[in-house]
């Protein structure tokens, strides 16, 4: 499934390293990265692949980045990208 | 390809703007659990329930864990219990409405809807049974609703249902008192009812429906009131607009989370509602909307007109984002459930005759208003002859969910909890109504042409 995972927070070293290693653990393969500043805050999106359909990994993969998440003072989600094209593509 | 401020509006609108889909909803025919045996009839009831929705938290859970969207709520409709146990040897309900709480308890949904009867224009003997089970079905149960359709547009309305369920309402609210007459809050009476409504309390499975459908309701005020604030000073062309475009993004999730839900469930998807449906969370009420369009306070002048736009711009810009639309798409407002309602209210500038202007042009009615106890019936059944001839008239859905809290009044505020929200009493006319209520009868369907 693709993966859309955004990073918001205080910009620090070792969030793009972090988050990485974390998703390479659990063989997520990463397409683009993205960043920019908004309202003061680091914004990171990473399109983002895995192989595993099934929601339980999924779950697996969210736990390990929020966990990060919490260690780097960010906030993390790992979302499934169909949320986003729905909204915001027709057809 | 997806951009970066694609990706960050949709989240802000999740996270900042409490964008969430507000149900899914499953509905289940019951018509073949009849039987002649009450006790029997509860055991294929409960069975059936508890078969068909085994899955439906999960799926929901698991929906929103992937998509990183709130799904508040997972609900059930049934047929309106009084067709399905009118060939029963009960002489009360009350014990339908267990079975249907203790099946939707056993599946871990929030509600179950469709303690129901459809008399808008008479009563068979299985109706009036279940009409007078409501009380003590809606006082013994804790998630099931009930709902009575008093009239249509094609029918006119029934005027002795409506003198009933008055007294009815006020029977709820005595057995209920403990607890502010709750009871009242799981009770809606309609005119123009419509049979794919995933939203409670007036959620039931018509009998037009198949076996079972997945039906969404989404939601979204914080998020249009974030979009208008971009617009503001700007032409209504705009505004009308801007809703639109919002209420198209907003559908279109929930149109992928019904479709998830009916593909994972193996059930047919039914309809998206699309509603803009409020909660007492800051941030997320319609009432707010309405203000953001240049209104001082909800409930003044303009009131009626904003929501007119509001309404119908969000059921333009839904509808092209989802293959079926139904339920009873459209603006809610609901007092008790609503931040800026119950602001307008506290201060004074939303009264319940505004209230009633206001349903003309929303997407239902009389909604979660706390009321003085010492209404009395026959006022309560005014209100809602009031509300079913707007109805009947407009060819629209109206409803109401009146609340008679005992030993409360005008300037005191009561307290429902949840998505139920507070409310204060607000203030009925003190004027009888009671020999016109006393009447009886059926007020005739309305002509359909001459429509000045």
């Amino acid at each position: 499934m693709k993966l859309v995972v955004t990073v918001v927070g205080v910009d620090r070293v070792g969030i793009i390293a972090g988050v990485s290693t974390v998703l390479a653990n659990h063989k997520v393969n990463i397409l683009s990265i993205n960043q920019t500043i908004l309202d003061g805050l680091f914004n990171m999106i990473m399109m983002c692949e895995t192989e595993s359909d099934s929601t339980k990994d999924l779950t697996t993969i969210q736990e390990a980045l929020t966990q990060l998440g919490t260690e780097l003072g960010v906030e993390i989600r790992a979302q499934h990208a169909d949320i986003f094209l729905a909204m915001h593509r027709v057809g | 390809m997806l951009s970066i401020d694609n990706i960050l509006e949709t989240n802000q609108m999740i996270h900042d703007n409490k964008l969430d889909v507000r149900t899914i909803t499953m509905g289940i025919s019951l018509l073949e659990c009849a039987s002649s045996s009450g006790t029997e009839l509860c055991n294929r009831i409960y069975d059936r329930i508890t078969k068909e929705a085994e899955y439906l938290v999960k799926t929901g859970e698991d929906i929103e864990r992937e998509l990183g969207i709130p799904i508040i709520n997972k609900r059930i409709s049934v047929t309106p219990i009084s067709l399905v146990a009118g060939g029963s040897d009960l002489t009360t309900y009350v014990p339908v409405a267990e079975a249907l709480d203790k099946a939707a308890k056993a599946v871990g949904v929030n509600f179950i809807g469709g303690f129901s009867a459809l008399v808008t224009k008479g009563a068979t003997r299985a109706d009036r049974i279940l009409i007078d089970s409501i009380p003590e079905a809606l006082a013994t149960t804790d998630i099931v609703c009930s709902s009575v359709a008093v009239g249509s547009t094609k029918t006119g309305i029934n005027m002795d249902a409506v003198r009933d369920i008055g007294i009815i309402i006020k029977k709820t609210a005595e057995l209920t008192k403990e607890n502010d007459a709750l009871g009242c809050a799981k009770l809606v009476v309609f005119c123009n009812p419509v049979e794919d409504n995933p939203f409670m309390a007036g959620a039931f499975f018509g009998v037009t429906e198949g076996d079972s459908a997945i039906s969404v309701g989404v939601s979204g005020p914080g998020v249009v009131k974030h979009a208008l604030e971009s617009v503001r000073g700007e032409s209504f062309d705009v505004v009308a607009e801007t809703i639109k475009r919002t209420a198209f993004k907003i559908t279109r999730v929930g149109q992928l989370v019904a479709q998830e839900a009916s593909r994972r469930l193996n059930k047919p998807f039914g309809i998206i509602d699309l509603s803009l449906a409020p909660t007492p969370a800051v941030g997320d009420s319609v009432a707010h909307v309405l203000e953001e369009m240049g209104l001082s306070s909800c409930g003044t002048h303009g009131t009626t007109a904003a929501l007119a736009l509001l309404n119908d711009a969000v059921k333009k810009g839904g509808l092209m984002a989802s293959s079926h639309v139904g339920g009873l798409s459209g603006a809610f407002i609901p007092v008790s459930e609503d931040a800026g309602m119950i602001d307008a209210v506290s201060c004074g500038s939303l009264s319940l005759d505004k209230l009633e202007a206001m349903t003309c042009v929303c997407s239902v009615g009389l909604d979660m208003i706390a009321i003085p106890g010492d209404t009395t019936a026959d006022t309560i059944s005014a209100i809602i002859a009031d509300e079913s001839a707007i109805g009947m008239i407009n060819n629209k859905t109206t409803a109401v969910r009146v609340i008679p809290v005992p030993g409360k009044t005008v300037g005191e505020v009561v307290e429902f909890g949840g998505l139920l929200g507070y409310a204060p009493i607000i203030e009925v006319s003190p004027y009888s109504a009671a020999e016109f209520i006393a009447r009886g009868g059926r007020i005739p369907a309305p002509i359909r042409s001459l429509t000045n």
